[in-house]
């Protein structure tokens, strides 16, 4: 038979100052976790939000970023041609010839500045992007216009509607914000395809080729098809993979996260432990009364392992209340692959609590699983004698 | 106060399971301080440059590191007076081997091999492989750790695929050099990188980064200002800072590492605040009725209260040792483990100066947490601590 939980909970408010210290020990443990779970998080759902599955993106062979790739003219005249790409309202290929670079641009918070990608873009790569201005308007084709992203914007606090920014050849007026997407596009400066490939001498080879294919099952094949290619000397990926592998950009971070939560997680199990033992050896005359009473070495040991984890639960609760409000906290981290900044916010959902609460019930468990198992196997004598 | 250091240990010892667990959760949290304050240092603090580090510049394009400057500017640099050396520093990338194997990932970097060790004088290597390296186009040179990581002798035959340069280079190692800090690095020589590259290529004209190294320390400051100037109003305007400088930058485009190790030792050093404090006060609660007996046998209240705080302490200090050995352990593992991209990391250490740090927290933070427990257990009168029962 059970012994009943109230009796666990009674115990744990009875010695409040303890139940406190260790549940607070363990909730900064959790919240380490969660914190480090919401930072991936937030970043992931950046880069999921920037790729469509019915894009594909072109790169010269070898190359794993946009920055890093050129590709021909030629090969966008040919890939614009073929039957699988996708027709706009006007009947045109929806087939977008693109030029990424990086540029600085000055920032309030530093005398560097930041590094932005900077994208040189056709009216039909706008189409594609499906994005709306927020504030001013579109670049013109043949001026040097510039719109810029809302979370550059915000980040730089120097850079915005009606400002000039200084890169490539001259000076550029920046006419429009990029509505707010949370995407790795608002990160990004946009203008003419033509003005920014003169710019920097890249006129006969755009960086990427973006291709819209009309139907979502014959991505694959398209792809397969880009890539077998020899003549073309390209690679194709889908935009939702290629987006995907730049979350590594977090990895650093990551990594630092997981590593500080696993260490405090041993510390604060071990203190659980601590405070069980003395839970234990308090209550010895208890647990003999409640063998003689006829509950069993099993129902005890449950009892005082139900109690930790009680007590861990309530320190994962804790945790999570402490992580919650970086939910509106807003950082940067740099992208190894675009070499520019990606501004994220951190996203405290569902499932980094639900695994700071089971990170929580493992400290817990751990903590719990010894002193309980001593408090069963005690001799029903010794311990009314409160030895 | 030294004569009852023998109460003092009997007391840590006699509940030894407590103390034992005790000193085990805070060696854990001292362990991580200890390891945040390492990572720290190499991150943002980078401890003093040596000599040979605080004559060397960087210069790179103005605007982004993503953009290169033109090969032409190493000849102008080094004609500028107070420049010693100037080299093309090209990150080449690409993959060697099986680049899925992380300890195949190590920097390759395209240098003038005339140059190199006068930009680095902290590198030694025998005379002979440094004239092997200066006069065969494809001679390349490795750091003693990359060489003993990877087994490579000298003779090694190493294909470096590219991937933004698309050329594949056959290099032959003639030399591993000696650094004072562990790198893991491959030279090779820039002239072999541009003969591969198809003519009119931009990339075979142009550079990543150019490494200077200054004659004096009173010119490093005229340098950088005469090498900015000169190119201010070209199409490849620059932007020239010292190593340590360029590095710290470096970090923080990463991310805001700062704030995130800051935030987390924080949490950690409240975390061992509550786990000390929570074992004294429970310590000192179970002996609330010997500290009426000791009151009675003539021990005065701050007697009582330094000895609780003795207790404390040697309880903080026993854990702050061990935390420090094993941070010093965590430490090897992450600069073994960590991506080498990271500035610094392969040098990740326990410094005599991070160990005493985190003793001396170790230590305060202990006697804090005890001050309370100890002083009500010292100011209780002698007949309600004796009429306690526990």
């Amino acid at each position: 038979m059970a012994i009943p939980i109230i009796y666990n909970l009674r115990n744990l408010v009875v010695r409040k100052t303890t139940t406190a210290m260790t549940a607070l020990g363990i909730a900064l443990t959790v919240a380490v976790l969660v914190a480090d779970f919401a930072l991936v998080n937030g970043l992931q759902e950046v880069f999921r939000r920037s790729g469509n599955p019915l894009h594909v993106l072109v790169l010269r062979k070898g190359s794993n970023s946009e920055l890093a790739s050129s590709v021909n003219r030629e090969v966008y005249q040919n890939l614009r041609e073929q039957p699988a790409v996708a027709k706009n309202s006007l009947g045109l290929p929806m087939a977008s010839p693109e030029v990424v670079t990086s540029i600085n641009v000055p920032s309030s918070a530093s005398a560097r500045g930041i590094t932005v990608t900077l994208r040189g873009l056709t009216p039909i790569g706008i189409e594609m992007r499906n994005v709306g201005i927020e504030q001013g308007r579109w670049f013109q084709a043949g001026q040097r216009e510039v719109v810029i992203g809302k979370s550059i914007a915000r980040r730089s606090g120097r850079a915005g509607l009606g400002t000039t920014l200084r890169f490539g050849k001259g000076h550029w007026v920046v006419v429009g914000v990029i509505e707010e997407q949370d995407s790795a596009l608002s990160s990004e400066i946009w203008g003419d395809f033509n003005q920014i490939s003169s710019d920097f001498n890249r006129s006969d080879s755009p960086s990427s080729v973006l291709l819209r294919v009309a139907d979502a099952a014959a991505v694959p094949g398209f792809i397969n098809f880009i890539n077998e290619d020899r003549a073309l000397k390209a690679s194709a990926i889908s935009e939702r993979a290629y987006y995907d592998r730049q979350t590594v950009a977090g990895a650093p971070l990551q990594f630092l996260g997981i590593f500080v939560a696993i260490i405090m997680a041993v510390g604060s199990s071990v203190a659980a432990m601590n405070t069980m033992y003395a839970a234990v050896s308090r209550r010895s005359v208890e647990i003999g009364t409640l063998r003689v009473l006829g509950f069993s070495q099993g129902s005890i040991l449950l009892s005082f392992l139900i109690e930790s984890l009680l007590l861990s639960l309530v320190g994962g609760l804790l945790g999570c209340l402490i992580a919650l409000p970086l939910n509106y906290f807003r950082t940067g981290v740099g992208n190894m692959i675009t070499f520019s900044e990606i501004d994220f916010q951190f996203r405290v959902g569902l499932g980094a609590v639900l695994a700071g609460i089971a990170f929580a019930f493992i400290i817990g468990a751990i903590g719990g699983l010894f002193p309980a198992h001593g408090a069963s196997r005690r001799e029903i004598v010794d311990a009314l004698r409160g030895a | 106060m030294i004569r009852f250091l023998p109460l003092v240990l009997k007391n840590s010892t006699r509940n030894r399971r407590r103390s034992a667990l005790t000193v085990a959760s805070l060696a854990a949290s001292l362990c991580l301080l200890g390891v945040l304050m390492a990572i720290y240092r190499v991150l943002l603090f980078g401890g003093d440059p040596t000599p040979a580090q605080a004559l060397r510049l960087i210069a790179h394009h103005k605007v982004s590191l993503a953009q290169s400057l033109p090969i032409a500017y190493v000849g102008r640099i080094q004609r500028i007076p107070g420049v010693r050396a100037a080299t093309p520093w090209q990150w080449f990338g690409g993959s060697y081997a099986d680049p899925a194997v992380p300890r195949n990932s190590f920097a390759r970097l395209a240098v003038d091999p005339s140059q190199t060790f006068r930009v680095w004088p902290e590198f030694t290597i025998p005379d002979d492989q440094r004239q092997a390296f200066e006069q065969q186009r494809t001679a390349c040179i490795a750091s003693r750790a990359l060489a003993s990581k990877l087994g490579w002798k000298l003779g090694e035959r190493i294909t470096l695929v590219g991937d933004y340069l698309p050329v594949v280079l056959d290099l032959n190692l003639v030399g591993i050099f000696d650094a004072p800090e562990a790198t893991e690095v491959l030279y090779f020589n820039h002239e072999y990188l541009r003969e591969s590259l198809s003519v009119g290529s931009l990339q075979r004209d142009t550079v990543s980064q150019i490494m200077v190294q200054a004659a004096v320390p009173n010119d490093v400051t005229s340098v950088a200002q005469a090498i900015d100037a000169l190119f201010e109003n070209s199409a490849y305007p620059t932007t020239t800072e010292s190593e340590r400088v360029f590095l710290l930058n470096f970090v923080s485009f990463l991310g805001n590492f700062k704030l995130f190790l800051l935030a987390i030792s924080a949490a950690v050093t409240f975390t061992i605040l509550l786990v000390s404090g929570n074992t004294l006060s429970m310590s000192v609660r179970e002996r609330f009725r010997e500290v009426g007996i000791l009151k009675t046998l003539g021990f005065t209240s701050p007697l009582i209260l330094g000895i609780i705080l003795g207790e404390a302490g040697v309880i903080a200090l026993a854990a702050g040792t061990i935390g420090c050995i094993f941070a010093w352990l965590l430490c090897s593992i992450v600069a073994q483990g960590a991506p080498a991209f990271i500035p610094g990391i392969k040098n990740l250490g326990v410094t005599p100066l991070i160990a005493g740090l985190d003793l001396l927290i170790a230590l305060l933070v202990g006697l804090t947490s005890a001050l309370l427990p100890a002083l009500s257990a010292s100011r209780t009168s002698i007949l309600t601590s004796l009429r306690h029962t526990g």
